[in-house]
């Protein structure tokens, strides 16, 4: 991300400050988040020799702090009237599976609260529900 | 037309800056703690008490992050300490790579502690790894005990709780213990302190614990010990 070099000097030179300006305002992380779906697009594009994506998919887990509403609305104002401007998103959610580190038995936990229904024991490894990741991409050769 | 499996994850970029951070600060030895929490939580005047009680004893360091102003970082540079500012100019949390810059101001060698004040917000910044070794959570008691609830992804990631403003109890309706049994729910292995920044009262027991942590150094981190919820890979 950029950062503004120019810093100012306050205070006995103990305090720096400087200012970061997101490159298209970012506002919220979802913006940011679209921002790096569009990065890792056009790198694969450019990677496979691809003219035109049609279709984007994004796996988001049920645990990650995204939601799919602003992240369509991000990624259609930035990608608007660029190549990628015609391509669908497609957001698929993926639900939390845990493993209890008690037990050993797997589970889909009640979120927020990650308790194997079996023992109640609450130490767990997490299987699923924190990816944040484009899984596939359509595109036209 | 022709599908691509790709699986790339969209955060990989900042959880490289992130894992080179995180090397940099171990290579000198430093322990870094990111302090996140709603605004208004009470963090930059936790960070005032801390500084007040260490700042001529060990070599401190903090990195303020904020939408707009300096004004947290003029508060911190009273305490003589050197203070950088990063403005987000909107963005809602600080990214690894806004940090590995903020850094490079200081020589970390020289340093015991850093203190990383993120923007305040219990939502976006639970997303980015910044490389710190701790990541410490703030709610206070002027807000609903439900908090680890309604934000379950940040009190996940963090591995300490400091409820602040304990001074206000007999005044709000926050139920001490509930709070604690919501963020446990979430995250069983959350350390607690409950203090208030403003009277003073609980302090001493966060002030040891960072002092520990200073004794320690190379950390034995937030990140390297064993959590109680294992991320999956």
């Amino acid at each position: 991300m950029f950062v503004d070099k120019s810093l100012f000097f306050f205070t006995f030179g103990l305090i720096k400050m400087y200012a970061h300006s997101g490159k298209n305002g970012v506002h919220m992380h979802e913006m940011s988040v679209a921002q790096s779906i569009v990065q890792i697009v056009e790198e694969v594009l450019q990677e496979q020799n691809a003219r035109k994506v049609l279709k984007v998919v994004v796996k988001v887990g049920e645990l990650v702090a995204v939601v799919p509403e602003s992240l369509q609305f991000c990624y259609r104002a930035i990608t608007e009237g660029t190549e990628l401007g015609n391509s669908e998103l497609v957001i698929e959610p993926v639900p939390v599976r845990a493993q209890c580190l008690e037990c050993g038995r797997d589970f889909s936990p009640e979120v927020p609260f990650l308790v194997c229904p079996h023992c109640r024991g609450g130490r767990v490894k997490l299987l699923q529900g924190q990816e944040l990741q484009v899984s596939q991409l359509e595109v036209e050769e | 037309m022709k599908v691509l499996t790709v699986e790339r994850k969209v955060l990989k970029k900042n959880d490289d800056i992130a894992a080179e951070n995180r090397a940099r600060f171990a290579a000198a030895n430093l322990t870094v703690l990111n302090l996140l929490s709603s605004p208004g939580a009470g963090k930059t005047t936790l960070l005032e008490r801390t500084l007040e009680k260490l700042a001529g004893r060990y070599r401190l360091a903090v990195v303020e992050g904020d939408v707009q102003t300096d004004n947290d970082a003029r508060r911190i540079a009273r305490y003589n300490v050197p203070v950088v500012q990063v403005i987000t100019r909107g963005g809602c949390h600080l990214e690894a790579d806004l940090v590995q810059d903020a850094v490079a101001n200081f020589n970390l060698e020289e340093l015991d502690l850093l203190f990383i004040e993120n923007v305040g917000n219990l939502v976006c910044p639970a997303n980015y790894d910044l490389g710190e070794a701790w990541k410490v959570v703030i709610i206070s008691t002027t807000e609903g005990e439900d908090k680890p609830l309604k934000y379950p992804p940040m009190f996940r990631v963090a591995q300490v709780c400091v409820i602040n403003k304990i001074d206000l109890l007999p005044y709000v309706d926050f139920n001490l213990s509930r709070a604690r049994e919501y963020a446990r729910g979430i995250q069983p292995d959350l350390q607690f302190f409950e203090l208030s920044a403003r009277t003073g009262e609980g302090l001493d027991a966060w002030i040891d614990w960072l002092e520990n942590l200073i004794r320690q150094n190379p950390p034995d981190s937030g990140s390297t010990r064993k959590p109680g919820i294992e991320k999956q890979q």
